[in-house]
């Protein structure tokens, strides 16, 4: 087949065309989203439920609903809140895995939408106390899907080896203390290996310490104020320990995935993580302390108590999406007991229920049990519109601290200010 | 009006008169050499001049959400906020020095690199390829692959240091927010030096070998013919070199995104992937337009005056 001059000259046109109609897609337009192709879903594939996980469920929602196929997209964590906003004006997913700290920032800009009227009345008593996760101005956009507070794993072998008793793992005192011994002993070079790398994990981590040391984000007007008290106190104790050299000073660079690296390569004894690390802590092909590591809940500060910053996946539908009922089929299906109680190695149901079932506690039932106890003493990050941008200020003052470029009261000051004119923007 | 018109030739002599009885035929051709040019003009328009005037619109409004439909104007306020912030500046720093110190690195290596691979010696054709391959690894490998090489804790440069006896201990190469720039531009000049050097072997190549030759008999040395005679002589593919690494380590964000996110403590945060956060993390696509316009008035800037002194040194030979 031959093309005419004009022919070619007419498909040149139109690929410019098409090439320049592909370059429009800038915010504010317009929704592109399919309501007859499959139903697009994003994931991370870094924490949670494994990938493998995920796609079983989607195996299992298919067989459910042969008639809506659904096609999953799995991005790393660090990527996952930059994918949902490119995609958002081409209307590219119609579910979105949300971490919590974004939902406020996605309700507010429209990006999600309101589920309330869909959420079943009988859940505030079936599920684990999660819903506020989800909750924004007494409104739903989201289905809970995976709630917990970061856990203290520690290296049983280690502690015993060293003459460190294990009940010193309940309180911060004790865990410093043993971490001196260990250092001492020169039983491991670095006892400590945290995620403080400039991200997100360091927001985490310091609101743990933070609660633990008896500071709060923001005082009851809103206002920041965690460069007071236990805030500054929190900071001070996370810099003594990499001048001790208790703490690896590569803390700096590392999310939660190098940490439990670390951890199960036998190179740190105390890490604060997620729940995914129990199960790879029992992995011979992850893990070479198979059986040395122990899961429990975060120890107790000066504060008398141990809470844990909580971390969680929900499943939101997007404004973009046209097929709602299938969307929220999809999601309610992923989050159901039966799902969750079928993959229970990662990752603790949020349904109440599901902890009395031999088949979650299986292997790991001191997973469960620490998971249940930490649920009961959780902190959260600050709930406000502009979360990121915030969060990225803390994050930078918070490692000049740690590299000694300022005083932790500096730091903070410089943060706490910042933060608070990030806010009332 | 004559009814005839002059044509230039390639010779640059004035050619005979031409009959004005072909207006036909011209236009005709003008209209074929429009409709060849169009789809050319379509992408550069779709591709280039139409997001660069969205975002210069965009710089404008206080841009805050990506599903909102209608910006409020705000004028100049994004770019007077910049100014203003100091982060900006050091951001803008950071750049500048990542840019100096990375085509530096490029360059000088470059050099060397391409005086090796003009040697005549036994499988050179060998190293030539090995060379082109390492500029062939795409980006974000390179910067994936680097981070794990450089790992502090199991980075395999750590182990064949040890191994070697090289070192006592592991070190954390990348360091604290003072070093990490400096490592980062390191990775970003080893990807590129190969591409430095393939030009400017192409630039040696060009240099007649009995120059060479004469001046041997001469008696220079080696180091005097390549420091009188072959930089000299390669001074014109040295801009060039200059001027396309300048702009593309301003821009550099790929690396950074893999590598460091921008830490330690901020301290490879350049400024396209501080436009990325303003824009797509934070979604203030109004302060991240303003910062992305800047960028690109001053890459236009910066290439005016490279190809201004590429001029000047292509009329100077």
């Amino acid at each position: 087949m031959s093309l005419q001059r004009r022919e070619f000259l007419g498909l040149g046109v139109a690929a410019g065309t098409a090439a320049f109609l592909a370059a429009c897609g800038v915010p504010g337009g317009s929704s592109g989203s399919g309501a007859t192709g499959p139903l697009r879903a994003l994931f991370m594939k870094q924490a949670g439920y494994s990938e493998s996980d995920i796609n079983a469920m989607i195996g299992a929602f298919k067989a459910a609903y042969p008639k809506v196929p659904v096609e999953a997209t799995f991005v790393a964590y660090e990527a996952l809140h930059d994918k949902i906003v490119t995609s958002a004006a081409a209307g590219k997913f119609d579910v979105v895995l949300i971490d919590g700290q974004w939902l406020t920032e996605f309700a507010t800009k429209k990006m999600i939408i309101d589920v309330t009227s869909r959420f079943k009345p009988d859940w505030k008593t079936t599920m684990l106390p999660v819903e506020e996760i989800v909750r924004y101005q007494d409104r739903d956009y989201a289905m809970p899907w995976v709630v917990g507070g970061k856990l203290f794993y520690y290296n049983k072998k280690l502690l015993a080896d060293n003459g460190v008793a294990e009940t010193d793992m309940k309180t911060w005192d004790g865990v410093l203390g043993a971490a001196r011994t260990l250092k001492k002993k020169g039983a491991v070079k670095f006892p400590f290996v945290w995620s403080w790398a400039q991200a997100e994990c360091v927001i985490v981590d310091y609101g743990s310490l933070l609660a633990a040391f008896g500071g709060r984000w923001q005082d009851d007007q809103g206002k920041f104020v965690f460069n007071t008290g236990g805030g500054v106190t929190a900071l001070e104790w996370m810099k003594s320990t990499i001048d001790e050299g208790l703490t690896d000073p590569s803390s700096l660079k590392y999310i939660e995935d190098d940490v439990k690296r670390v951890l199960l390569q036998g190179q740190a004894a105390m890490v604060l993580n997620w729940d995914y690390v129990a199960s790879a802590a029992k992995d011979p092909q992850q893990s070479k302390v198979v059986g040395d590591i122990v899961v429990t809940t975060s120890p107790i500060g000066p504060s008398g108590a141990g809470p844990a910053c909580t971390g969680s996946s929900n499943l939101a539908i997007t404004t973009g999406c046209e097929r709602v009922d299938d969307a929220w089929n999809f999601v309610t299906f992923l989050a159901s007991p039966a799902q969750q109680e079928a993959h229970p190695d990662n990752i603790t149901p949020i349904w109440a229920d599901s902890y009395s079932k031999a088949s979650v506690l299986g292997d790991n039932p001191e997973l469960a049990k620490a998971h249940g106890e930490q649920l009961k003493s959780v902190t959260d990050r600050p709930k406000v519109n502009n979360y990121n941008a915030i969060s990225q200020v803390i994050q930078q003052q918070i490692q000049a601290a740690l590299y000694g470029q300022q005083s932790p009261q500096a730091a903070l000051d410089t943060a706490v200010e910042k933060a608070n004119e990030l806010a009332t923007a | 009006m004559t009814g005839l018109v002059r044509q230039p030739t390639s010779a640059g002599t004035r050619a005979a008169p031409v009959p004005a009885g072909r207006p036909l035929r011209r236009a005709r051709e003008g209209r074929y050499a429009l409709a060849l040019l169009t789809p050319a003009l379509v992408v550069v328009f779709g591709i280039i001049l139409y997001p660069l005037g969205r975002t210069l619109v965009l710089s404008f409004l206080d841009a805050d959400s990506v599903v909102e439909a209608a910006y409020g104007f705000v004028g100049v306020r994004n770019y007077a906020d910049l100014v203003t912030d100091p982060a900006f500046w050091q951001t803008v720093g950071r750049t500048a020095v990542f840019t100096v110190f990375s085509t530096g690195i490029e360059l000088v290596v470059g050099v060397l690199l391409a005086q090796f691979l003009n040697q005549r010696i036994p499988g050179q054709w060998l190293f030539r390829t090995a060379v082109i391959v390492v500029w062939a690894v795409p980006t974000i490998v390179n910067a994936n692959m680097w981070r794990w090489i450089l790992n502090p804790n199991y980075g395999a440069l750590n182990g064949l240091l040890l191994r070697l006896g090289l070192i006592d201990h592991y070190q954390d190469w990348i360091g604290g927010p003072g070093r990490a720039l400096y490592v980062v531009a390191v990775v970003d000049a080893w990807k590129t030096i190969p591409l430095v050097a393939i030009l400017l072997l192409a630039g040696m190549q060009t240099i007649p070998a009995d120059i060479y030759e004469a001046a041997a008999i001469d008696g220079a040395g080696a180091l005097r013919r390549f420091r009188h005679m072959t930089l000299p002589l390669l001074k014109p593919v040295i801009a060039v070199v200059i001027v396309l690494r300048t702009i593309e380590a301003f821009k550099v964000f790929d690396i950074i995104y893999i590598m460091t996110r921008g830490g330690p403590a901020s301290g490879t945060t350049t400024i396209a992937f501080y436009a990325y956060l303003q824009a797509f993390s934070n979604q203030r696509f109004g302060l991240g337009s303003a910062i992305a316009f800047l960028t690109a008035l001053f890459i236009l800037a910066l290439s005016l005056v490279y190809l201004r002194a590429l001029r000047q040194t292509g009329s100077g030979r």
